[in-house]
């Protein structure tokens, strides 16, 4: 098979994802015409008489039949508009844009947590299979998935927060009387150090760590899971065990021939959990009133306010095409020898 | 003539410029003054929702953005102040006093009201206000529709071509007809005054009145100017120190938070990070007033009540429907287990609204307790009587957004109409949703917590129990007797004997007839840190930022 | 069958944690069964007297906010929990299978058809989803089970499919054919049995987060309605009282809830170990 440039492989995913993306579209479309509510009701107020709803309904083009609601929205979404929220009155474009980071950030230090926990103990636990600390870990990483995620946060909130007083108020990214730094990436870490401002950098991961904790307990379980099925089947390979006989240093085997090795499984995994935890960000945003993507959603569908629910959809679902595909791209550069199918 | 072109020129110089100010704001990084000073600095979190737009003329404006605009733009007048029973503060609705007017005059045929603007007063970005500001703001109200254009039409104020401006300071208003409403409608949130040419600047041909702009910046000359919303974040205001229509505040910055676990709101609170709890649950209420570290304030509301509506149409979707049958409605009435509900769903906040002496009403104070009390004999007796001796299956919708105290008191109220063989499914509805239940009443039971904002029981009656149906009449109640006697007391006023006689025999028929069950009238609680003082009572819920004063 | 169990009792031996989740879930299933005639309270008996008393000797759990005994909740709650995460499991299976076995013994259109409808699911963020279809079903037990199973199904329709692709080349399924079998016929009864084993583990493990995903929802407000016991609810409900002190209505219900889903995690790890020697520990 003729080796494909990674160019090519970038393009032929991003094809092959649209028909999927579209379905995403219209199952959202559908989904969030058939939320019970009736939002013009909802938005004319306490008061509203009928005709006051029929008015806003008109307004809101919600009189027109489904069809040609579909396609005035399938049309904007094309010219890349998507709509105004109804409960912000903003653009959602502009919401989601503000508010993505925030999840990102909050997700992406989560799963750096659970990483930097669950792997070693992966790997301790394959070196020492079934061994009191392969035990413990297993027991402890299978705890944290075990417990739902809101009441994790609350339990840390009320421990951490409430009676120690070492956590800062669960309420939002950064101390109230912080400025927030300028906006770069949005990341309020990254933007912070790129203007060297520590104190609020310091601000902003005191904030970060307790959701992110509350999140990471939940993917220690596969993380740790996989990485010590995947070092003990690569352990036992002959590679290692002529390595071995050939009395090469056991950190040499363990890290730079075993783990390297192992590690494809792992990102796999890595993916598959990322986008998990993008999901499991909405309790833990409500939790900790954390202003991202999650809680914005939720409260749009509080509302039945349809453009923001959509507009998540949409992000999410792109999200986890562009997440698939960097995986298919690290992938190669773990190990050149893996060929993806477009 | 000519300082008035010189003052346009002026204001739109400085209108451009505030503009560029207010845009920025709310567009990127929010501009948070970092406060070395926090005493001056007032930290708030509350419970209700967040404010979800600035513009309370805006299709959707919730309740939580009331507040922002009440303290954000002026109003013509506004209500006197008076201490309760319990020394707390209130406003007090017979008194209406200045606040952008200095003063006005009724007409002697009693049929117009002229106000003399204040002639220094100026918005936030220094424009003065003049009565054409007025004009255009009430023309807005009235024209907008939704909401705003139906609380004016309860004043009736209906139509742009009651509102003149005499001269640049003076405005005439013009009665449709003598109402006691129409004074007092004026100075409720909704006629809120707004910088006409600033918001002028932002009309689109969809969009006349300005609404989106206004709904995100700052059109007003209220005590507090904006300095950054995000809605569902946080909700930043600083003091306008040019403002005229009143003593100037002692706080400078105000910042309000979105925290949606009540939880969090008072663990918030306890431990010292923000000042202010505001429209705290019962059962917080409660504890946080027995550990005594705070200031806490529960006043009951006024013109409010729980209840559970008894759908009292013939037929639901086709079927039967058993509470059209009054013997029903009294048996569910006698069976409601009021004091478990006060004690446990209510934690023993608010007013009980059960266990009145009489069926025959003897004052026409309002809200005021029904004549009934839980008694499960009197109940399966009267279940008896009616059509449904054996009971029937039937549901009982809340909303989900009432959900603290709503649940407890329908899993009482599931568990005592059991005894009488009515069986009851409980539907718990999301607030969107709810919404949609009221406006299609077609729900056997529901949940309700109607307030009104004018303090009258005719007004309460007009919206819950009159059949013009409005959204509130949960019960979608008709009958032609109440309506004719709802309809006099409008018309009539406190004072007028006849007056007292329509509401007494509107109450009685509402005795009889039990639409609706009361249960409680509920009250509205703030928890403060000791330092906090100045905090007043006000019809429309919402935090007067105005008065508090700290340290 | 013989050689399986032998394998079973050498698992179980070698790995105590999983006789424990064993047994564990034994003592669950029973809870289902007998649980709620052998609980102490009525789960749903109101007590305005007895509200929010912490643990007693008479209330073990105490009493949450109506005064109802927390331990009959969380015992008469298994029930329903295990049920809801039982169906919604066994749904998904169901479909996911079907859909795996056609897509994966066919190939050809049916195969990508089937493939693009199972990426549009799983390009959705799963909870989201299920949120999305319970508020607009309306919230009661069966749409939290449809809506659980729906952003389950890809999860059986993929690794059925993988099997089955490998399983269509077999010599047994060759030889079903040339002995006349019918395409269904050779799905059923030949195809179908030999990939069951490689969904125990999806399955056991998705046991445990239907559980926590009706929890979630329960959080959110689009539970099961009041005043049915499920530990999601009551976990959520609890939750709000945590700050105020009274802890034992979440956390009862809290570990009861972790118990199980710890313990079909666990039985999920055994049966990987039971059904792929080769990977064992």
């Amino acid at each position: 098979m003729a080796k494909r440039s990674p160019l090519k492989l970038i393009t032929n995913r991003l094809l092959a994802a649209i028909p999927s993306l579209a379905g995403v579209v219209v199952v959202a479309f559908v989904l969030t015409r058939e939320l019970p509510g009736d939002t013009a009701a909802y938005f004319a107020g306490p008061a509203a008489t009928q005709e006051a709803i029929a008015q806003i309904s008109e307004q809101l083009g919600l009189d027109k039949s489904r069809w040609i609601q579909f396609w005035i929205y399938a049309n904007n979404l094309f010219h890349g508009d998507l709509g105004r929220s109804l409960t912000t009155g903003q653009p959602v474009l502009t919401d989601l844009i503000e508010k993505l980071p925030a999840s990102l950030e909050l997700t992406g230090l989560g799963l750096l947590f659970a990483i930097s926990i669950a792997i070693p103990l992966g790997i301790v636990a394959a070196l020492h299979p079934n061994s009191w600390i392969d035990r413990l870990a297993r027991s402890v990483t299978t705890a944290g998935v075990s417990l739902p995620t809101f009441f994790t946060g609350l339990l840390l909130q009320y421990v951490l927060y409430y009676k120690l007083g070492w956590a800062p108020p669960p309420v939002g990214r950064l101390d109230l009387f912080t400025t927030p730094p300028t906006h770069i990436t949005g990341f309020y870490s990254i933007d912070s150090l790129l203007e060297l401002n520590i104190s609020t950098f310091v601000d902003a991961i005191a904030h970060l760590l307790l959701p992110a904790f509350t999140l990471g307990i939940f993917a220690l379980a596969p993380l740790a899971r996989v990485t010590r099925a995947s070092m003990l089947g690569i352990l036992s390979s002959d590679f290692i065990r002529t390595a071995r006989a050939n009395g090469l240093p056991r950190h040499t085997i363990v890290f730079s021939y075993a783990f390297r090795n192992a590690l494809l499984p792992i990102v796999t995994t890595l993916g598959v959990v990322f986008s998990f935890l993008l999901g499991a960000n909405v309790l833990v945003e409500k939790v900790f009133a954390w202003e991202g993507i999650g809680s914005y959603a939720v409260e749009a569908l509080e509302t039945s306010d349809y453009a923001p629910i959509q507009g998540f959809v949409l992000t999410m679902a792109t999200l986890y095409v562009l997440l698939n595909l960097a995986i298919d791209v690290l992938y190669g550069i773990i190990d050149p020898r893996v060929e993806v199918d477009a | 003539m000519k300082r008035r072109d010189l003052l346009k020129g002026g204001a739109a110089v400085v209108a451009g410029a505030a503009l560029a100010g207010t845009a920025q704001s709310t567009r990127s990084a929010p501009m948070l003054v970092a406060q070395a000073n926090s005493d001056n600095t007032l930290r708030v979190v509350r419970g209700g929702g967040f404010p979800n737009g600035l513009d309370l003329h805006a299709v959707g404006t919730n309740r939580p953005a009331y507040g922002s605009a009440w303290n954000l733009y002026d109003r013509l007048m506004t209500f006197g102040t008076k201490t309760l029973d319990d020394g707390s503060e209130s406003y007090d609705f017979t008194v209406l006093e200045p606040e952008l007017a200095e003063s006005w005059e009724i007409a002697e045929d009693g049929l117009s009201a002229t106000f003399k603007l204040r002639q220094d007063a100026t918005f936030h970005d220094g424009t003065p206000v003049t009565a054409n500001d007025v004009k255009w703001s009430f023309d807005r109200a009235v024209s907008v529709g939704g909401f705003p254009t139906f609380q004016m039409k309860a004043g009736a104020l209906e139509s742009p071509e009651q509102f003149s401006v005499v001269d640049d300071y003076t405005f005439r208003v013009d009665f449709l007809r003598q109402d006691k409403l129409t004074m007092i409608d004026m100075a409720v949130p909704i006629p809120v005054i707004i910088n006409s040419e600033l918001v002028k600047q932002h009309v689109t041909e969809d969009d006349p009145w300005g609404t989106e702009w206004v709904n995100a910046n700052d059109a007003g000359g209220g005590a507090y100017q904006l300095d950054t919303f995000k809605p569902g974040e946080r909700l930043v205001l600083k003091r306008f120190e040019e403002w005229k229509s009143g003593p100037l505040p002692q706080i400078e910055q105000i910042i309000v938070l979105d925290v949606p676990e009540a939880g969090t709101r008072r663990a918030l609170l306890e431990r010292g990070d923000v000042d202010i709890n505001f429209d705290v649950a019962e059962k917080d209420t409660k504890e946080l007033r027995d550990i005594g570290d705070f200031t806490v304030i529960s006043t009951p509301i006024e013109n409010a009540m729980h209840t559970i509506d008894l759908n009292s149409t013939a037929e639901l979707g086709g079927e039967p429907n058993p509470f059209f049958d009054v013997k029903v409605r009294q048996a569910v009435a006698y069976a409601i287990p009021y004091e478990a509900i006060m004690s446990t769903a209510m934690f023993g906040q608010g007013v009980p609204m059960f266990g009145g002496p009489s069926f025959e009403p003897e004052t026409i104070d309002w809200p005021q307790p029904y004549p009934y009390a839980t008694d499960m004999e009197k109940a399966k007796a009267t279940l008896a009587e009616s059509s449904y001796p054996d009971g029937f299956a039937t549901t009982l919708a809340f909303n989900l957004g009432t959900q603290e105290w709503a649940e407890p008191m329908c899993v009482l109220i599931q568990e005592a109409l059991a005894e009488l063989g009515i069986q009851v499914t409980l539907e718990k509805v999301p607030g969107a949703n709810f919404r949609a239940v009221l406006v299609e009443k077609n729900r056997p039971m529901i949940i309700n917590n109607f307030g009104g904002w004018l303090n009258y029981p005719d007004y309460f009656f007009f919206y819950s129990y009159h059949g013009q149906n409005a959204t509130f009449n949960g019960s979608s109640y008709q009958n032609p007797e109440l309506d004719e006697l709802v309809d006099a007391a409008l018309q009539t006023g406190p004072g007028d004997p006849a007056y007292d006689e329509y509401v007494k025999s509107f109450l009685k028929i509402a005795f009889e007839e039990m639409p609706r069950v009361p249960m409680v009238q509920p009250s509205l609680s703030v928890a403060m840190q000791p330092n906090i003082s100045g905090y007043q009572y006000w019809f429309h819920r919402q935090l007067d930022y105005r008065q508090l004063v700290k340290g | 069958m013989t050689a399986f169990l032998r394998q079973a009792r050498y698992t179980i031996a070698e790995n105590r944690m999983t006789l424990v989740a064993f047994l564990l879930f034994v003592a669950f299933v029973v809870m289902g069964i007998f649980g709620p005639w052998v609980v102490p309270f009525s789960p749903r008996q109101t007590n305005a007297a007895l509200q929010l008393q912490p643990p007693t000797w008479q209330h073990w759990f105490g009493t949450d906010e109506l005064g109802r005994d927390v331990f009959s909740r969380a015992i008469a709650a298994t029930r329903l929990d295990l049920g809801i995460a039982i169906s919604a499991v066994g749904m998904s299976f169901l479909a996911g299978s079907i859909v795996g076995t056609c897509s994966g013994y066919f190939g050809g259109w049916v195969d990508r058809i089937a493939g693009r409808v199972i990426d549009t699911i799983m390009a959705f963020p799963l909870f989201v989803l299920a949120m999305g279809i319970v508020a607009a079903l309306g919230n009661s037990v069966e749409n939290i089970i449809y809506a659980t199973a729906l952003v389950n199904l890809p999860l059986y329709a993929r690794v059925v499919r993988s099997e089955v692709v490998v399983a269509r080349q077999a010599g047994y399924v060759e030889a079903a054919r040339l002995a006349g079998n019918g395409d269904w016929r050779i799905m059923a009864a030949h195809i179908f049995p030999n990939v069951l084993p490689a969904t125990m583990v999806p399955m056991s493990l998705n046991m445990g987060w239907s559980i926590l995903n009706a929890a979630g929802l329960s959080f959110i407000g689009l539970g099961v309605r009041p005043p049915t016991a499920e530990w999601g609810i009551m976990v959520a409900e609890g939750a709000t009282y945590i700050i105020s002190g009274e802890w034992w209505m979440a956390l009862f219900p809290g570990m009861m809830l972790m118990l199980a889903v710890f313990c079909f995690n666990l039985l999920g790890d055994g049966l990987r170990d039971l059904v792929d020697p080769r990977r064992r520990s």
